[in-house]
């Protein structure tokens, strides 16, 4: 590993990235290329690169894989995952965990689809969606922060007790959505591109600036990092975490109402096993799942990986059982690979 | 050496002098530290060895090195004369080192007997023999003094004593020829301590060796026969003869200055108004009655033992503890009980007293580090300006002579110095009016000392109040303007600095423990 040295003058392949960084990282002034390499965008580097691997198999296995409608199916499948890992995220790189989006996503999506809501029209219907989830985000906030249980435990309850008051109001039946405004979401395009795939877009944009560009996004930082050291420097460690998980209820409630559109359905059965791919997503993207360190570039990239390899699936007629193989393994590789970076890297 | 049945008629009389083991000038470093720092250490058989030394004196670290836990990077280990390397703590566990860690390392969950054959467990062809088990276990408590203990009982349901006592069957079981005992007394009350002994004297009369690790002197009269002090990561004195060794030299050598420390010039006696009143502050069962105040520009220390309840005063003043009687006010205004928030707006500042566990965020950025409790201010409605922040927080550690001088380094590249001044960085920024430090130079380098002893002075030139605990005498005599000696959680003497000395204030910090009389 010692003659990273001669590599870090010229452009390296991507599976030297770690042993460059190393190597820069090790000289007194970061080169440039180190400093390149340690933006979100750099350390991610080996997920862009899975990406266009993933592309090149694409273009060689399918005509149909560089069409604009193809990318704009992964990208129109990616988002609502996507949103929700924006929450998972926030909620992880704070030192917590949240395994109950997916059913709080479908618990928001029957509670606003109901005939009762739906007769109010769309806006009450949206604001019912985002209440219910941030409500349970606050449930769970409230407990993990002020009540001291354990996220994982506090969230798996949510996960059951949202899943069981989903099947109770809904009746284990789909919901119609007949509000014409909100079915309309899924198949409104604006330059040719999905509204879905805008907010999907918003929604990381806002996470990122939350993120990178705010107190609260540096705070998360040090709470996840260090709970104590932040709890000693004056920070409102208990209030941050509770709203930690509001924000990710928040945002399984803006994806309640994008499948909502999408299937024009209201159903308990949305969302199945989302925490597991959003959770994925998050540790491919190279977040500490111990928190304090972590990119939201990282996790969308993650959420894309996963979805551009279902979507090869597909075109390519393959057993979906395979597919998740490919994502077990896919997994298990990136972790290995990023935690060897970290060991050279301290 | 294991059959050197040799009884102990005048306890602590010059021990055999056949060493078991023998650890030479061994160094270990971690990134910023010298925690060993050419150390020996050397036990013979059938001895209980003690090993002094204030928290962060290298003990710990040592005796990770000789359980194999740690490869020091300088230095040598004899064990019974053959020069050993242990890779691993296997290699240890082999050669017949047992370590009885702090936090006891056993199963809750599993069996008492289950416990102490753990590793190792008595079987055949695979499968276990629970009864072998037992019988293995019994025979060893009872060997202990402990035939009550039964072997199939679940350990998390024995008390923390029953739970040290297996903890030493299972160091016996293996053979071991030296058991490192570290603080084995912090969970036992005094019955349960007059048994540890009991058992200890019955292991050496066998042959075996103890490392024996305690805070509580008295204790080290009572059981130990030599003892070696560890300061700073350096051996500052080697198999004293313990109960021939005056408690004050003991104290002297674990908290006294290893080299002559520059203190400040201090400036006229302060006379600024009163900052911080504390006012009959206590916490159940750690301190009682505690009242004091600090003037703007003056140094107030807090001078106590390991566990007086000095850094559990320093700690609910902050707020970070709630305190369950008395209040604290700054600038005359009471704070809100048992909040952080609360005294950090009202300008208090803490430098705890674990500088990773509790000051820093290691991988992150020097100056994020710097910035955090005053992130409000490069903020507008929450957006931070980025700019302003690292402009700032340049301009605070350079002030502070924060070396190497680059505020986007991660801080666990820094020294332990250089760490320490950017947690008073993080003070200096906030413009906090009342600073607590907490063991400031621990794990500080010598120059770097002066350096922080400097920034104190100047930060209460300004008009800083600033509380200091310490846990080394001079350091608070040569620092503070006043001096609380703090002794089993109450405050015995308050005095200006001037007016005490080391002698004195050792004294005070140790009344009771008969501090004329041998160890």
């Amino acid at each position: 590993m010692t003659n990273g040295d001669s590599q870090a003058v010229t452009v390296p392949p991507a599976a030297e990235q770690g042993r460059v960084e190393r190597a820069a990282a090790q000289a007194d002034r970061p080169s440039a290329l180190a400093r390149v390499l340690d933006t979100s965008a750099g350390r991610n580097l080996g997920l862009v690169a899975v990406l266009l691997v993933l592309c090149v198999i694409g273009l060689a296995t399918a005509d149909t894989f560089a069409t604009t409608s193809n990318l704009l199916t992964i990208l129109t499948s990616a988002s609502i995952i996507g949103v929700i890992t924006v929450g998972v995220t926030i909620v992880i790189i704070g030192g917590g965990i949240d395994l109950s989006v997916g059913k709080v996503m479908a618990l928001a999506s029957v509670w606003a689809t109901t005939v009762a809501t739906q007769s109010y029209g769309p806006a009450v219907m949206v604001f019912c969606a985002l209440a219910v989830g941030a409500g349970c985000g606050l449930v769970n906030g409230v407990l993990i922060a002020y009540g001291r249980i354990v996220p994982f435990i506090v969230t798996l309850a949510m996960l059951i007790s949202a899943q069981g008051l989903a099947e109770r109001i809904s009746g284990k039946r789909s919901q119609i959505v007949t509000d014409p405004t909100i079915a309309a979401i899924a198949t409104t395009r604006l330059l040719g591109i999905p509204l879905l795939v805008y907010i999907f877009a918003a929604v990381v944009a806002v996470g990122w600036v939350l993120l990178n560009r705010t107190t609260f996004g540096r705070r998360t930082f040090a709470i996840g990092g260090n709970p104590e050291a932040a709890r000693l420097a004056g920070l409102h460690v208990r209030r941050h975490t509770m709203l930690l998980y509001v924000i990710s209820g928040l945002c399984c409630g803006i994806a309640a109402i994008m499948i909502a559109s999408l299937t024009t359905t209201g159903s308990s059965t949305h969302g199945t096993l989302y925490e597991l791919d959003a959770i994925a997503a998050v540790i491919i993207g190279g977040t500490l799942l111990t928190g304090g360190r972590g990119t939201l570039i990282g996790s969308i990239l993650g959420v894309l990986v996963f979805t551009t390899i279902t979507n090869l699936f597909i075109l390519n007629n393959l057993a979906t059982e395979v597919q998740n193989i490919a994502k077990g393994l896919i997994i298990v590789a990136a972790v290995l690979f990023q935690s060897r970076a970290r060991r050279a890297d301290t | 050496m294991a059959d050197t049945e040799r009884p102990r008629p005048d306890h602590g009389e010059p021990v055999d002098a056949r060493p078991l083991l023998q650890m030479r000038g061994i160094v270990k470093e971690f990134p910023g530290v010298r925690a060993l720092d050419d150390v020996d250490l050397d036990v013979a058989a059938g001895e209980v060895h003690c090993l002094l030394g204030q928290n962060g004196a290298g003990k710990s670290t040592l005796i990770k090195v000789l359980a194999g836990a740690y490869r020091p990077d300088a230095g040598e280990i004899l064990w019974a004369g053959e020069p050993v390397v242990f890779g691993s703590p296997h290699d240890a566990d082999a050669a017949g080192i047992a370590t009885i860690h702090q936090e006891l390392d056993l199963v809750p969950g599993l069996s008492v007997a289950e416990n102490i054959v753990l590793g190792h467990e008595p079987g055949r062809f695979g499968f276990s023999r629970p009864r072998a088990a037992d019988d293995a276990a019994r025979a060893l408590l009872r060997r202990l003094g402990h035939p009550e203990i039964p072997p199939r009982r679940e350990l998390g349901r024995l008390s923390a004593a029953g739970q040290q006592i297996v903890s030493m069957a299972r160091a016996l079981s293996r053979d071991a020829r030296l058991i490192v005992m570290d603080e084995p007394s912090a969970v036992l009350d005094a019955d349960e301590v007059d048994n540890l002994f009991r058992v200890v004297r019955e292991l050496t009369a066998a042959g075996v060796a103890v490392v024996y690790i305690s805070h509580r002197l008295e204790e080290i009269r009572r059981i130990g026969d030599r003892v070696t002090v560890l300061k700073d990561g350096r051996t500052v004195a080697r198999n004293l003869p313990a109960p021939r060794t005056p408690t004050a030299e003991v104290i002297r050598l674990m908290t006294g200055r290893a080299i002559e420390y520059v203190f400040p010039e201090r400036g006229p006696s302060p006379s600024g108004e009163i900052v911080l009143d504390v006012d009959g502050l206590g916490r159940r069962g750690e301190f009682a009655d505690v009242s004091f105040t600090v003037r703007a520009g003056e140094v107030v220390g807090l001078a106590g033992l390991v566990g007086s309840g000095r850094s559990e005063i320093l700690e609910t003043v902050y707020g970070a503890r709630r305190p369950t009687a008395g209040s604290v006010a700054v600038r005359g205004r009471k704070l809100a009980p048992g909040s952080v928030p609360a005294a950090v707006r009202a300008g208090m500042g803490l430098a705890p007293e674990e500088r990773k566990s509790q000051g820093l965020l290691m991988s992150e950025p020097v100056y994020r580090n710097v910035s955090l409790p005053a992130l409000r201010r490069f903020a507008r409605a929450g957006f931070l300006r980025g700019g302003a922040e690292l402009a700032a927080a340049a301009e605070v550690t350079a002030q502070l002579d924060v070396r190497p001088a680059d505020p986007t380094r991660p801080v666990r590249t820094l020294s332990g110095g250089n760490q320490q001044k950017v947690v008073l960085a993080r003070w200096l920024l906030e413009e906090c009016s009342v600073l607590l430090l907490d063991e400031p130079t621990r794990g500080v380098d010598v120059g770097a000392r002066s350096e922080i002893y400097a920034l104190v002075r100047r930060l209460a030139a300004r008009g800083v109040a600033v509380v200091l605990v310490s846990s080394e005498v001079p350091e608070v005599l040569g620092l503070a303007d006043r001096v609380l000696v703090v002794r089993e959680g109450r405050v015995v003497r308050e005095a200006p600095a001037a007016e005490l000395d080391e002698g004195r204030v050792l004294d005070l910090v140790m009344e009771g423990r008969q501090r004329e009389g041998a160890l």
